[in-house]
C-alpha cells in the first residue's frame, strides 16, 4: 500500500429529493488492489457507483482518483481520465453490432484497431459475432463486450457494478475468469457484488456496506463471516 | 394512362420532399426523444432566408442554398438544442410539446417580423430546364428533388453506419447514459443532430417553396406530413420512413389528381396528410403501462371556497361597474377575453389538472360556435347542448389514440384541427367558403340579453360558474383522481381505475366546455366564420396558457385577457407584430417547466405581501370579504374554518407550495434492474 | 411471531371454493431473447403469506408485473379465485380484488398521504361515484393510517416523506380497496428495525383477516419470521420451496444468494480453474442455463 491511492472516498453523502442514501462513506482502494464492494440490497452500492463514476451528483464529501479531485468531473470527463466503470445490467448498446460497440471504446484513447484486437485475441466468440447485434446475443456475450473495454483500455481504475447480473453461475464464473486475468495486469479494481464468494476469491480487500455506510473492511476471508449474517438472517 | 404517370411523377417529387423533412424529424427525435413540432416552421423560415439571399441579395443560387444548407440551419439547430430544447427528452412530454410549439410560434413571429407580407417568389432550381420521359415532360427541379432524397437517404445510412460520430448517435439513442461513461458526449451528438435535422427541414422548405409558394402558413404543416410518414417507422426506422413519405406523396397527388372538384370530397385533398396521420395512428399497438416515474409537481394553491366565492363576486362586480361606461368595440373585446378565459379553463382541467396537451382547443370552440348556430336555440339548452356537441367530437378524437402516449395524442389533435380547419368548416353545410353565419343572442329564462354590456356580464357569469366548478372539481374525488392519474399511471390501474375512459371523459369535458366558450362567442359576435377558429389559434392559446398559469383558474383569467389583447397590441403596432410572437414564445419556454405560470408568482405576491402588511391592513378593516387585500391571511382564515367544518379538500395542496417537485424513492437505482424491462 | 396462520373467515369474504386463490402456472417472460422468468409456478392461499425471494434479476418484480397484468407473459398462465386472468386489464384484476405494492414507489407525489389513500378508496367505489360527494369514509382513511402507522404523516406531500413511509403508504393505498390478494414488492426496505417487527405484525393480522399475501422480500429475518411458504426465484426458475426451516437449510439457497456454498472448496485465491463447475445436485440449474444462455 505504498503511494497515491487510486481511489479515495471521504465522508460522501448523496441523496434522491430529500432522501438520503449515501451517508458518509469513508472508502480507499490501494494502487493496483482489487476491492471487493458487499452488502445488501438497497445499502446504497450502486449510489456509490454512480456518484464516484460521475452519473450522480454528491452533496457533499470529496473523491480523488489518483490524487485529483474530481468531484464536479462528469462521466465523459473522468472515462477520459482513465475511470472505465461497467455498470450494472446490460452494459452495451443493443441496436449497435458488436464491432460498432467496440469502435465507440476508443473515445478512451486507445485507437480502434487495437481494441479490436484485444477484444478478439480475449475472447474469439466475438470475432464470429462482430456483424451481430449486441442485443442479439446472451448476457454473457454482452458482459464480454463491457470487458474489452476494460481490457483494451488499460484503466486506471475499473469499477464493476453487479456483473453477474441474471447470468447463469457457469458464465459468471467466465466472467471472473477475465476480471482475475485483468488483475493480473495490475488494473486496480473496484468490484460490487451481490455474489459474495466468487467476488471475495478474486480481492485483495472487501467492504461491507449498510445503510449508506461502509461498516466494514478488511481481508476477504473476515469479511466472508459478516457477510453469511447480513445476507442470509444471523440464524442460518 | 399519361395522366396516371404524370400524377404519379409529380407523388413521388412531393414524396421526395417529405422525406427529406421527414427523416430529419426523426433524427431529432430518435437521438434527442424531443418531437419538434416547429420542424415544419423552421422550413418555412429557411425558405424565407433562402428568398433573401438569392432573391433579394442577388448572390448566386447555389451559395446562397449553400449557406442556408450548411451554415444557417445548422447553427439555428445547433442553437436551438444547446439553449432551448437541452434536458427536454427527460422532460414529461407536455413540457416538451409546449417548448416546440413555442419555437414554432417564435419562428413565425420572426418571419413576419424580418419579411412583412408582401408579393414574393423563389423560381424553381434550373427554372425552364426540363426532360421528356415516357412521352412526358419532367422538370429538372423535380429530378433534383427525387435525387437529393436519395443523397439524403444515402448519406444518412451511410453517416450512421459508416462513421464513429454516426455510431455514437446511435448508442445515444440507446443509452445517453452509457455513452458517456464510454467517454462520448451525448450533448454534442445531440446538438449535431439538430444541425442536421435543421438543415433537412430546410431543403424540404427550399424545394416545396418554389410549388407551394413563400407563406408563413402553409409550410408549418410540413410538420404533419413529417410526422405522418415517419411515425410509419415509429419514428425511429429511417428506411420505413422514406416508404412512409413517398407512399403519402403518391396519395396526396392521386387525391388531387382523381377526386371531384365539387363537393366536400374536393376539400379532402387539402387533408390527406393529416387524414393519413389518423389511419396511421389508429393502426398503432397498445403502449404499455410504464413504471417507476414518481413525480409530484407543485401545483399553484386551490383557493378557500370563501376566498373563491369573494373574487367571483369582485370580478362580476368588476365586470359590471368597467361595462356600463364602455364603447361597443371595446365591449367586445372583453366579451373576447372572457371567451378565452373560458377556453383557458377547459386546458386548466385537461392540461393543468390532468398533464394532457391539446392543440385543438380552439377548433372546439368553433364546433360550439357551429352547434349553437345551427341549434338555433338561443337559450341556456342551446349553450348547453353546443357544449355537449363539442365534447362528442372531442371524445371521438380522443377514443383511437388514447391508449397511446401524450405525444400522439397531442398531434392526432393537431391534424384534427387541421382537418376541421381546412374541410369541414368551409364546409358549405358548416360556415362556408369564406362565409359566416348569424347567431343569436341567448336569451335566460325568457330573458332575452340585449344590450352587449348585459352579455359580457353574463360571460363572466360563465366564466365564474365554470371557474367555481372546476375548483369543486378539483378539490373533490374526481380532482384528486386525475393528480393520481398523472402522477402515477400504473399505480392508478392496479387500484381499479380504467384509465382510457377516463381519459376520453377527461378530454370530452375539456372540449365541452371550448364549445360552451364557442357558443357564447358565436352570441357575442352575432356572426362568425371560419377564419376565426383557425388551426394556429390553438398554438398561441397554449403558449399564452402556459404563460400566465395552466393550473389555475386566475391565470385562465389573465390568459384570456392576455390572448384577447395579443391582436390588439399587433394592431396597433403593425411594425412589430411579429416580435409579440416572439415575445411569448420566449416567455412559454421559459415558463414551460413551472406550469403554474405568472398567476403563481402573483400568489407568492400576495402571500409576500400579506406577510409585510396583511396584519396591519387587517387591523384596520376588521370587515373580511376585501378582495385584493390579503391572500395569505384569508388560506389561514379558510384553515380554522375547514378545521372547524372540514372542509378538508380546500388547502391541502397548500402544503408544499414554494418548493421543488423531487423524485421520491432512494431505492430507485438499486432496484432499476428488474422493472427496466418491463418499459 | 405469530403461531400458525388463521383460515379465512371472519366477515371477510374469501374463496371458499378450494384451491389457491392465486395461481401461477408455467409463466414465462423473454425480453428479447433474455429470460426472465422461467416457467414459475407457485400458489398464494387465503390467510397466508407466501414469500418470493432471490438474488437481484431473478424475475421477482417481472413476476408481481405478470401477476398485476402489467406485464403480459410470454407463456402460461395466471388464474385468480379460479379463473384465467392473463389478459385481463389491470384495472378489472383490481376490481376482482388483487392488490400491488411497487419497489419503485409510485406513490401520487402531488397529493398529500391522506389523499392518496382517499383517492384509492374513491377509485375502489367506482370513477362515477367520484361525482357524488365524498362524505362518510373519512374515519375509515384515519383508521388505515393508523393501522399501518403513517398516521403522522398525514398531511405531508407523498413526494416528500422517507421511503419506509412511502412504502407503507402504497400499502394503505391497497387496503383502502380491500383486497383479497395483497401483492407486496420489497415492503420493507427503509424501514428500521422497531419499524420493521411492527410491519410483521401487521403482514400477520392482515393474513388472519383471510387475505392471501404475497411478498418479495430481502430482510431475511421479516421473511422467515413471517411466511407460511417461501419459493426462491432464481434465473427465473423456481430453484425451492418450503417452509422457513426447509428454505434456510436448502443448499440451492445459499448458492443462489452467495455465489458458490461452502463444499466449493476453500477460498484458494486468483486460481479461478480450481473453481469446481457447478454441479447438477441442485434441481433446476442446468435447465436455467440453458434458458438464459439461449
Amino acid at each position: 500500500m505504498s503511494g497515491v491511492p487510486i481511489l479515495e472516498v471521504v465522508d460522501l453523502h448523496a441523496a434522491y429529493g430529500r432522501i438520503e442514501v449515501l451517508r458518509g462513506v469513508d472508502l480507499v482502494v490501494p494502487k493496483g488492489a482489487v476491492m471487493a464492494l458487499l452488502g445488501p440490497n438497497g445499502a446504497g452500492k450502486s449510489t456509490l457507483v454512480k456518484v464516484i463514476s460521475g452519473q450522480k451528483k454528491p452533496t457533499s464529501g470529496d473523491i480523488h482518483l489518483g490524487g485529483v479531485h474530481v468531484k464536479a468531473s462528469g462521466p465523459e470527463e473522468l472515462a477520459r481520465l482513465g475511470l472505465c466503470t461497467i455498470p450494472e445490467g446490460r452494459s452495451v448498446f443493443p441496436n449497435l453490432t458488436v464491432e460498432e460497440n467496440l469502435l465507440l471504446m476508443s473515445y478512451a484513447g486507445v485507437p480502434a484497431e487495437a481494441v479490436l484486437e484485444t477484444a478478439f485475441a480475449y475472447f474469439p466468440r466475438l470475432k464470429e459475432r462482430r456483424k451481430q447485434f449486441a442485443g442479439t446475443m446472451s448476457g454473457g456475450e454482452q458482459q464480454m463486450v463491457a470487458m474489452s473495454r476494460a481490457l483494451a483500455s488499460d484503466p486506471a481504475l475499473l469499477l464493476l457494478d453487479e456483473l453477474s447480473m441474471g447470468l447463469a453461475p457457469l458464465i459468471v464464473d467466465e466472467l471472473y475468469e477475465t476480471v482475475g486475468r485483468i488483475t493480473e495486469t495490475g488494473v486496480s479494481i473496484l468490484c460490487i457484488e451481490q455474489f459474495a464468494r466468487t467476488a471475495l476469491k478474486i480481492s485483495d480487500y472487501a467492504a461491507v456496506m449498510s445503510g449508506g455506510r461502509v461498516v466494514a473492511t478488511g481481508e476477504p476471508g473476515e469479511i466472508l463471516e459478516t457477510m453469511s449474517d447480513v445476507i442470509l438472517g444471523g440464524a442460518a | 394512362m399519361s395522366s396516371f404517370l404524370a400524377f404519379t411523377i409529380f407523388g413521388l417529387v412531393s414524396g421526395a420532399a417529405y422525406a427529406i423533412a421527414a427523416s430529419g424529424l426523426v433524427l431529432t427525435y430518435s437521438t434527442t426523444r424531443v418531437f419538434n413540432i416547429a420542424h415544419g416552421a423552421l422550413g418555412m423560415l429557411l425558405s424565407f432566408v433562402f428568398w433573401d439571399f438569392s432573391v433579394r441579395q442577388g448572390m448566386p443560387t447555389l451559395l446562397a442554398l449553400a449557406l442556408v444548407l450548411f451554415v444557417v440551419a445548422p447553427g439555428i439547430g445547433w442553437f436551438l438544442q444547446r439553449f432551448v430544447a437541452r434536458d427536454l427528452g427527460d422532460a414529461p412530454v407536455s413540457v416538451s410539446l409546449v417548448v416546440t410549439v413555442a419555437i414554432l410560434v417564435a419562428t413565425l413571429g420572426l418571419a413576419q417580423q424580418v419579411w412583412p407580407p408582401e408579393a414574393r417568389s423563389v423560381q424553381p432550381f434550373f427554372a425552364g430546364t426540363s426532360f421528356e420521359m415516357f412521352g412526358f415532360f419532367i422538370t429538372a427541379h423535380q429530378v433534383l428533388t427525387i435525387a437529393l432524397s436519395l443523397v439524403v437517404a444515402v448519406g444518412l445510412y451511410v453517416l450512421l453506419n459508416r462513421t464513429r460520430i454516426g455510431t455514437a448517435m446511435r448508442a445515444s439513442v440507446d443509452n445517453p447514459e452509457l455513452l458517456k461513461l464510454f467517454g462520448g458526449q451525448p450533448e454534442r451528438v445531440a446538438a449535431l443532430s439538430w444541425a442536421i435535422g435543421t438543415s433537412l427541414a430546410a431543403l424540404a422548405g427550399v424545394l416545396l417553396v418554389s410549388t407551394i409558394g413563400l407563406d408563413y402558413y402553409a409550410l408549418l404543416l410540413l410538420v404533419i406530413n413529417a410526422f405522418a410518414a415517419a411515425i410509419l417507422g415509429r419514428l425511429k426506422n429511417l428506411p420505413l420512413t422514406f416508404v412512409g413519405a413517398m407512399a403519402l406523396g403518391l396519395i396526396t397527388s392521386y387525391a388531387s389528381g382523381y377526386l371531384p372538384t365539387e363537393g366536400l370530397l374536393n376539400s379532402v385533398r387539402n387533408v390527406v396528410p393529416a387524414l393519413f396521420l389518423f389511419a396511421v395512428i389508429i393502426a398503432m399497438p397498445q403502449a404499455q403501462l410504464r413504471i417507476g416515474q414518481v413525480k409530484g409537481i407543485v401545483s399553484a394553491p386551490l383557493p378557500s371556497p370563501f376566498k373563491a366565492l369573494g373574487w367571483s363576486g369582485a370580478l362580476l362586480l368588476g365586470v359590471m361597474l368597467l361595462a356600463s361606461g364602455m364603447s361597443e368595440a371595446n365591449l367586445l373585446l372583453v366579451g373576447t377575453a372572457a371567451t378565452y378565459a373560458i377556453v383557458m379553463l377547459s386546458m386548466v382541467l385537461l392540461t393543468g389538472y390532468g398533464g394532457h396537451v391539446s392543440l385543438a382547443q380552439i377548433t372546439f370552440v368553433g364546433v360550439g360556435a357551429l352547434a349553437y348556430v345551427k341549434l338555433d336555440q338561443p337559450n341556456l339548452v342551446g349553450v348547453l347542448l353546443a357544449g355537449l356537441v363539442a365534447a362528442g367530437v372531442g371524445a371521438l378524437v380522443a377514443l383511437p389514440v388514447i391508449r397511446l402516449t401524450g405525444l400522439y395524442l397531442a398531434l392526432a389533435t393537431l391534424a384534427f384541427a387541421v382537418i376541421m380547419d381546412k374541410m369541414i368548416f368551409q364546409a358549405d353545410f358548416a360556415f362556408g367558403f369564406n362565409g359566416s353565419l348569424n347567431a343569436e343572442r341567448l336569451s335566460i329564462l325568457t330573458f332575452q340579453v340585449e344590450s352587449t354590456s348585459a352579455y359580457v356580464w353574463v360571460m363572466a357569469l360563465f366564466f365564474v360558474v365554470m371557474g367555481l366548478g372546476l375548483l369543486v372539481v378539483r378539490a373533490g374525488p374526481l380532482g384528486r383522481m386525475l393528480v393520481a392519474l398523472r402522477d402515477s399511471p400504473a399505480a392508478c390501474g392496479t387500484l381499479g381505475l380504467d384509465q382510457r375512459w377516463f381519459r376520453v371523459g377527461l378530454f370530452a369535458v375539456s372540449a365541452g366546455m371550448a364549445g360552451v366558450a364557442g357558443a357564447l362567442y358565436a352570441g357575442l359576435r352575432g356572426t362568425v366564420g371560419a377564419a376565426e377558429f383557425q388551426f394556429f389559434g390553438s398554438f398561441t392559446l397554449l403558449l399564452l396558457a402556459v404563460v400566465f398559469g395552466v393550473t389555475s383558474v386566475t391565470g385562465a383569467a389573465l390568459g384570456g385577457i392576455g390572448l384577447m389583447m395579443l391582436p390588439v397590441l399587433q394592431a396597433d403596432y403593425p411594425q412589430i407584430a411579429g416580435l409579440f410572437f416572439v415575445v411569448i414564445a420566449v416567455g412559454a419556454i421559459l415558463l414551460a417547466r413551472d406550469p403554474n405560470g405568472l398567476a403563481n408568482q402573483l400568489f407568492r405576491l400576495g402571500h409576500l405581501l400579506d406577510r409585510r402588511f396583511g396584519n396591519r391592513i387587517r387591523e384596520r378593516i376588521p370587515v373580511l370579504p376585501v378582495p385584493g387585500g390579503s391572500l395569505g391571511g384569508m388560506r389561514e382564515h379558510a384553515r380554522a374554518e375547514q378545521d372547524a367544518n372540514a372542509h378538508a379538500e380546500a388547502t391541502l395542496d397548500t402544503v408544499g407550495l414554494g418548493g421543488a417537485s423531487h423524485q421520491a424513492g432512494p431505492e430507485g437505482t438499486e432496484g432499476r434492474k428488474e422493472t427496466a424491462g418491463v418499459q | 411471531m405469530s403461531s400458525s396462520p388463521v383460515p379465512s373467515g371472519g366477515g371477510h369474504r374469501a374463496d371458499v371454493r378450494g384451491g389457491p386463490l392465486l395461481e401461477v402456472d408455467h409463466v414465462v417472460v423473454q425480453f428479447g431473447g433474455v429470460t426472465a422468468v422461467n416457467e414459475a409456478c407457485f400458489t398464494a392461499d387465503p390467510g397466508t403469506v407466501t414469500g418470493l425471494i432471490g438474488p437481484n434479476g431473478a424475475g421477482k418484480t417481472t413476476c408481481f408485473n405478470v401477476i398485476s397484468g402489467l406485464q403480459k407473459p410470454t407463456r402460461g398462465k395466471v388464474r385468480f379465485q379460479g379463473k384465467d386472468v392473463t389478459s385481463m386489464p389491470v384495472h378489472r384484476r383490481s376490481k376482482r380484488g388483487m392488490g400491488r405494492t411497487f419497489q419503485r414507489l409510485e406513490a401520487f407525489g402531488s397529493l398529500s398521504v391522506r389523499d392518496n389513500v382517499r383517492v384509492a378508496a374513491d377509485i375502489h367505489r367506482g370513477a362515477l361515484a367520484g361525482l357524488l360527494p365524498g362524505g362518510g369514509h373519512g374515519k375509515n382513511i384515519d383508521a388505515l393510517l393508523e393501522r399501518v402507522g403513517i398516521a403522522a404523516y398525514a398531511q405531508e406531500r407523498a413526494d416528500s416523506i422517507p421511503t419506509g413511509t412511502a412504502r407503507l403508504l402504497e400499502l394503505a393505498r391497497c387496503l383502502a380497496g380491500d383486497p383479497k390478494l395483497l401483492l407486496l414488492d420489497e415492503p420493507s426496505s427503509g424501514l428500521d428495525e422497531t419499524e420493521t417487527d411492527a410491519f410483521g405484525e401487521l403482514l400477520r393480522d392482515l393474513a388472519a383477516e383471510g387475505r392471501a399475501i404475497l411478498m418479495v422480500e430481502h430482510d431475511m429475518d421479516l421473511v422467515m419470521a413471517v411466511c407460511d411458504t417461501i419459493h426462491v426465484l432464481d434465473f427465473g426458475s423456481i430453484i425451492a420451496s418450503g417452509d422457513p426451516a426447509e428454505i434456510r437449510r436448502d443448499p440451492a439457497v445459499q448458492k443462489a444468494y452467495l455465489g458458490y456454498s461452502d463444499e466449493d472448496g476453500d477460498a484458494d485465491g486468483h486460481t479461478r480453474t480450481d473453481l469446481p463447475v457447478v454441479t447438477d445436485d441442485t434441481l433446476v440449474i442446468p435447465a436455467v442455463r440453458e434458458g438464459a444462455e439461449a
